[in-house]
């Protein structure tokens, strides 16, 4: 069995967080599909609120700490990503938009990407096409079509049975196709460069 | 081995006691700093090159010139020259002037500038930056070494037969340091033309400093300059020293908690375990520095910044006795018992003038 990777973002803020509960069930479904295909996945999850301080520290020092640096390469060097967000005032939470601030350029370009978040009600569902899409559009990096959203009702009853699984498991099989597209990543060393000096001063 | 001080000159408040040194104190203050790094026994005085408050030195062959006249054995230099923003052209003649003025004591370090505005305020625009810094350095490169240049670039106006003066003297140019935080395209850069390779290493944690050196000497080697261990590297590193490390911490807390650069972000004792940063003992900076060259292997240059955050011109003195008195000394026999053989010394006008004339006896301008 060929193995690939797959790193989970998440940003809750709580513990135990419904974030984290949607990130583990795309996971889960996300390993299932490509297991059927024969491939072995190995699930990275990076809780953002962990690396809060560090974050902040990034931002206003200018560079990682060793454990963030490690979970920024964890994601960028995966073979797909899982961002998993809570809607806050209308948007992704502020933790969740530093972690994505603080990559390097260009790190997450032709990274299939599965989008989700949670929320109250299901009016802020919409926040994924008009906030989550877009970020990851700038950052160059392949969304798939299914986002999902899990409003506080989705958790109860047949409600999840009926519409969270189905989407859960359609958004899943949509990323795990990206996967199987694509060559297994290799992360580009932080200093490669991409044209010799005799270009450089040539002035390409 | 060289070993001396670099200045940003920012103008910053003490924020122990709200004082804020006017830009007239703060410009005598660095002048009194260099001065004083020629008297403790070290070798280089770098001043910074900047073009928006809070700093002060933009005119920085305006005070390595006065410098010349007022030291003896002092080398002085830049960290950085704006190779982006400044006229190639006047880089090439402000800095032969100073060569002449000062007998050779004197080399520069190249660099982008980190403010975005500098560049329209220049008449250059920011997304050009490794660009202008690759052809503006190709002409400075000639004017240094060409009596008569014709030249015609992307970014500045062609010159048809011109000559800058002064030439260099003795026909030597001015040794060049390309420094850099994090562009592999200067580090390639420098070992391109053989060129010195700085880097900044006090904002970064050492292993970023240790893959760009390594990608410099890899590349040095590569370019048919001598082998990797023969390429010409400097690091920049911070301390603040008290005989008792207690001391120096809890004097220093309050410069780093408001700091400009890193203020209200990563703690003393975060930064310190993440980046060169060392405040504590002389011994403890002793051994700090000493480490460097584990990962970076034996080098030439060891610049310290000292006069920053705020701290009064009593207490940078301080520093520079103490590093002048206890920590350089040590360094300078640590560094030279553990140099492995076949490393070159740091550069110099007079080694260089010594090579030039060997390689080339006939000629000179």
């Amino acid at each position: 069995m060929s193995a690939r990777t797959v790193a989970v973002v998440s940003a809750g803020l709580s513990v135990p967080s419904s974030t984290r509960l949607l990130a583990d069930q795309l996971a889960a479904a996300t390993v299932e599909q490509l297991a059927q295909q024969g491939t072995d996945t190995a699930v990275r999850v990076i809780e953002v609120r962990d690396l809060g301080h560090d974050l902040v520290n990034n931002l206003l020092a200018g560079f990682p700490s060793a454990q963030l640096s490690e979970a920024i390469e964890a994601v960028t060097g995966a073979d797909a990503l899982i961002a998993v967000t809570p809607i806050f005032s209308g948007s992704y939470n502020g933790l969740f938009k530093s972690f994505f601030d603080v990559l390097p350029r260009d790190a997450m370009a032709d990274l299939p990407v599965l989008i989700a978040a949670t929320g109250g009600t299901a009016r802020h569902s919409l926040a994924l096409e008009y906030a989550v899409r877009p970020l990851f559009a700038y950052l160059r990096a392949p969304v798939v079509p299914t986002a999902v959203f899990a409003a506080a009702e989705d958790w109860g009853g047949d409600e999840q049975e009926s519409t969270l699984r189905t989407r859960i498991n359609r958004a899943a099989a949509e990323l795990a196709e990206e996967i199987r597209r694509r060559e297994p990543r290799k992360p580009a060393g932080p200093f490669a460069l991409s044209r010799s000096f005799e270009e450089l001063l040539g002035g390409e | 081995m060289q070993f001396g001080i670099f200045s940003v000159g920012d103008v910053t408040t003490d924020p122990t006691t709200g004082h804020t040194p006017t830009e007239g104190e703060r410009i005598k203050a660095i002048l009194t700093i260099a001065q004083k790094a020629e008297e403790v026994g070290l070798d280089v005085f770098a001043t910074g090159e900047h073009h928006n408050p809070p700093f002060v030195p933009s005119s920085p062959t305006t005070m390595l010139g006065y410098l010349a006249a007022k030291t003896q054995r002092l080398i002085l230099s830049t960290a950085t020259t704006l190779i982006t923003t400044n006229d190639p052209v006047k880089i090439a003649e402000d800095f032969a002037m100073l060569q002449h003025i000062a007998d050779g004591r004197m080399d520069l370090m190249l660099g982008r500038g980190n403010t975005g505005p500098v560049y329209p305020w220049f008449g250059q625009d920011i997304r050009n930056g490794i660009p202008l810094a690759i052809e503006n350095y190709a002409l400075l490169h000639r004017l240094w070494r060409e009596r008569v240049v014709d030249w015609k670039g992307k970014f500045r106006t062609p010159l048809q037969s011109y000559t800058s003066t002064p030439a260099p003297l003795d026909g030597v140019p001015p040794f060049v340091w390309h420094g850099s935080i994090r562009s592999p395209e200067i580090a390639e850069q420098a070992a391109y033309y053989g060129d010195g390779f700085f880097a900044n290493h006090i904002f970064w944690p050492k292993e970023h400093t240790q893959r760009m050196v390594d990608l410099y000497r890899q590349r040095f080697a590569h370019y048919g300059h001598g082998s990797p261990e023969q390429a010409i590297v400097g690091l920049g590193g911070q301390v603040f020293m008290r005989r008792n490390s207690q001391d120096a911490v809890r004097e220093f807390r309050p410069y780093f908690d408001n700091a400009p650069v890193y203020g209200h972000g990563p703690s003393l004792e975060e930064f310190t375990s993440q980046t060169p940063l060392t405040v504590g003992s002389p011994q403890q900076v002793i051994d700090r520095t000493l480490s460097f060259r584990e990962y970076v292997g034996d080098y030439q240059r060891q610049l310290f910044l000292l006069d920053h955050a705020g701290l009064p011109l009593k207490t940078v003195l301080e520093q520079l006795d103490l590093l002048g008195e206890e920590v350089v000394p040590v360094l300078r026999k640590e560094f030279a018992a553990r140099r492995k053989p076949g490393v070159p010394d740091a550069p110099t006008h007079a080694a260089r003038k010594a090579v030039a004339a060997a390689a080339q006896p006939e000629t000179g301008r």
